[in-house]
């Protein structure tokens, strides 16, 4: 097989790097041996393509929604709208609900079916307010010991005017510091697109799950093209650079569990699909069952701060 | 007679191609090398603060001789084997010999008129103060060696958010330094967090909003998402201040906005405030 451009380009990169004049402690010579490995892999990793498809399915219009889930998995659904500040976030579901006899408050991010709902719920995409939402049901949950889950599914925190001069950032930190302190059981599943700042404000969980064909990211491929490559129409060769399937976020430790969907994806069979994350949901929560409060922080935030490869 | 909007044809006047970086962009005023470290890269005509480098900020909070840097061994790794334009061990190794630093963070003990603190710097110049899992591993052991040495954290920010080579564990320095914030905080140690422009995506929306004191330096840029980014996104016309210190500090997001020549002893009377009475 000749080898492909991408290839071609390594080489002489790795030719290049190999050059440098080395800075003590730069570690280029393990990277020399990174590349190399690279090299040798490219013909064994997954396309372009098959990871673009991935992206695809993620967004799919007919992918099953937080609302949706919560329909089929829930018993005696009570759906809390207030942030008990400013305003109701439609882009944000806060609530109560029994799984399996049990009392558990869920939070996730909604988007809409129709041009109507898609607007009002700002594609999934929260205001500051729906962060508030969030922590105001996350702190109930801690005073009454109900476990929490969160279904993430947000292109990204809103962009707005509005949002900035009401503390986005801050937000989004806080919403974190919450999870971080609470003493109640976390098991977060990413259902769809899971979008940088985003979609962590609302996982830093005891237990992370993933759907089969949900993308986690730290920016969209499109953005990442707009930057890294001056031009958002390499999407594809971004989502294929920083990797943002389920599989791959499994591998570096990022998540725990991959979960299930029908073949094709979630949006073929959403009833086979809630079943399966119920299951999934399910099988994490008894896990954490019977493990003390101050355990189960330490445990968590231990989790989260052995995050990260450096040399 | 049909009235001419003045100020909407200056407001769409073309930017002026980039001047020389000792140029004031606001008046234009010229200076030399030594001039502006004199000045604490001020703009001595009109205020104006200059990107100030991680080591130059020290120098200038810390007491002379009092810094003893930590985690200088640290080093990025490249674990996604990341290939945009160019590689990521690339685009490091350039910014390590541009910048004479490890990565966009140096951490350590410092004194602060003769208070102790450990301190915890940024720097702009290394890939935009991005944050990867050096800047994250830094800021999680400088939390650790405050809470060890019972003094407070006082961090210095300025970066353009998380760092998109690293994908997801980028993402993921976000809860792994509120988690050690959180920790700090556990231990009954003080967070001091100053924003120096710009602090804009991941760090603002991890530990650097979430100090016991939030001050930032004037006109620094604040925002989660840039000011381009909102604009396109929404069509409309953002304010003139949109993101920037004054605004977040009159919408109530930060408690002071602090001159850089008044930092070190705005941070010194914060500091005897956090003490504890013995």
């Amino acid at each position: 097989m000749p080898p492909t451009e991408h290839e071609l380009r390594l080489r002489e990169r790795l030719g290049r790097l190999r050059n440098l004049p080395l800075l003590g402690g730069a570690r280029i010579s393990g990277e020399l041996e990174r590349l190399q490995r690279q090299i040798e892999r490219i013909g064994e990793e997954a396309t372009d393509e098959e990871i673009w498809r991935k992206v695809e399915l993620a967004r799919d219009e007919d992918r099953p929604y937080t609302l949706d889930y919560v329909e089929r998995l829930f018993d005696d659904w009570f759906e809390l709208h207030g942030d008990r500040a400013l305003g109701d976030d439609g882009a944000m579901i806060a609530g109560l609900g029994k799984l399996d006899g049990r009392t558990v408050v869920l939070v996730g991010q909604q988007k809409g079916r129709d041009v109507h709902e898609r607007a009002s719920r700002r594609f999934g995409m929260p205001n500051p307010e729906g962060y508030r939402k969030a922590w105001h049901a996350m702190e109930l949950a801690d005073r009454h010991g109900f476990p929490v889950v969160t279904l993430v599914d947000t292109p990204g925190a809103y962009p707005g005017v509005f949002a900035e001069q009401h503390g986005q950032g801050a937000a989004i930190a806080r919403s974190q510091s919450i999870m971080a302190r609470l003493k109640v059981p976390i098991v977060a599943c990413v259902i769809g697109e899971g979008g940088s700042g985003g979609a962590i404000a609302i996982a830093l969980a005891d237990r992370v799950l993933m759907q089969e064909n949900a993308i986690y990211s730290v920016i969209s491929p499109e953005g990442c093209a707009a930057i890294l490559w001056r031009d958002a129409g390499q999407k594809k060769k971004a989502a294929a650079a920083f990797r943002p399937d389920a599989v791959h976020c499994r591998e570096l430790g990022v998540i725990d569990e991959v979960v299930s969907e029908p073949v094709g994806g979630a949006h073929i069979d959403p009833d086979l699909a809630a079943r399966l994350l119920g299951q999934a949901l399910r099988e994490s929560l008894a896990e954490l069952d019977g493990i003390p409060g101050d355990d189960l922080r330490r445990r968590r935030r231990a989790r989260f701060r052995s995050l990260g490869v450096f040399a | 007679m049909a009235k001419i909007d003045v100020s909407v044809e200056t407001n769409d006047q073309p930017t002026p191609p980039p001047s020389h970086p000792n140029t004031c962009p606001s008046c234009h005023s010229h200076y030399r090398d030594d001039e502006l470290e004199k000045s604490q890269w001020v703009c001595e005509q009109c205020g104006h603060h200059f990107p100030m480098r991680a080591r130059a900020r020290i120098a200038s909070l810390a007491d002379p001789g009092s810094f003893a840097e930590e985690a200088t061994e640290l080093h990025s790794a490249d674990p996604l084997g990341f290939f945009d334009l160019r590689p990521y061990t690339e685009r490091l190794a350039q910014a390590e010999m541009e910048t004479g630093l490890a990565d966009a963070m140096v951490i350590g003990r410092a004194a602060i008129e003769k208070r102790q603190c450990e301190l915890a710097v940024m720097d702009f110049a290394f890939m935009g103060g991005s944050m990867g899992s050096v800047v994250g591993e830094k800021f999680s052991r400088a939390c650790d060696s405050a809470a060890e040495a019972k003094m407070p954290l006082v961090a210095v920010t300025s970066s353009g958010g998380a760092r998109m080579q690293e994908g997801i564990l980028a993402l993921m320095q976000l809860p792994k330094t509120v988690a050690a914030v959180e920790d700090l905080h556990d231990s009954g140690q003080a967070l001091l967090c100053v924003m120096a422009h710009p602090t804009t995506g991941g760090v603002l929306a991890s530990f650097a909003t979430l100090g016991d004191i939030v001050l930032a330096e004037p006109n620094a840029l604040m925002s989660f998402a840039g000011p381009r980014v909102v604009q396109e996104i929404t069509k409309e016309k953002l304010p003139d201040d949109f993101g920037r210190a004054e605004q977040n500090l009159r919408y109530g997001q930060i408690d002071a906005i602090v001159p850089r020549p008044e930092l070190r002893p705005t941070l010194s009377r914060l500091l005897r405030l956090f003490d504890a009475p013995n």
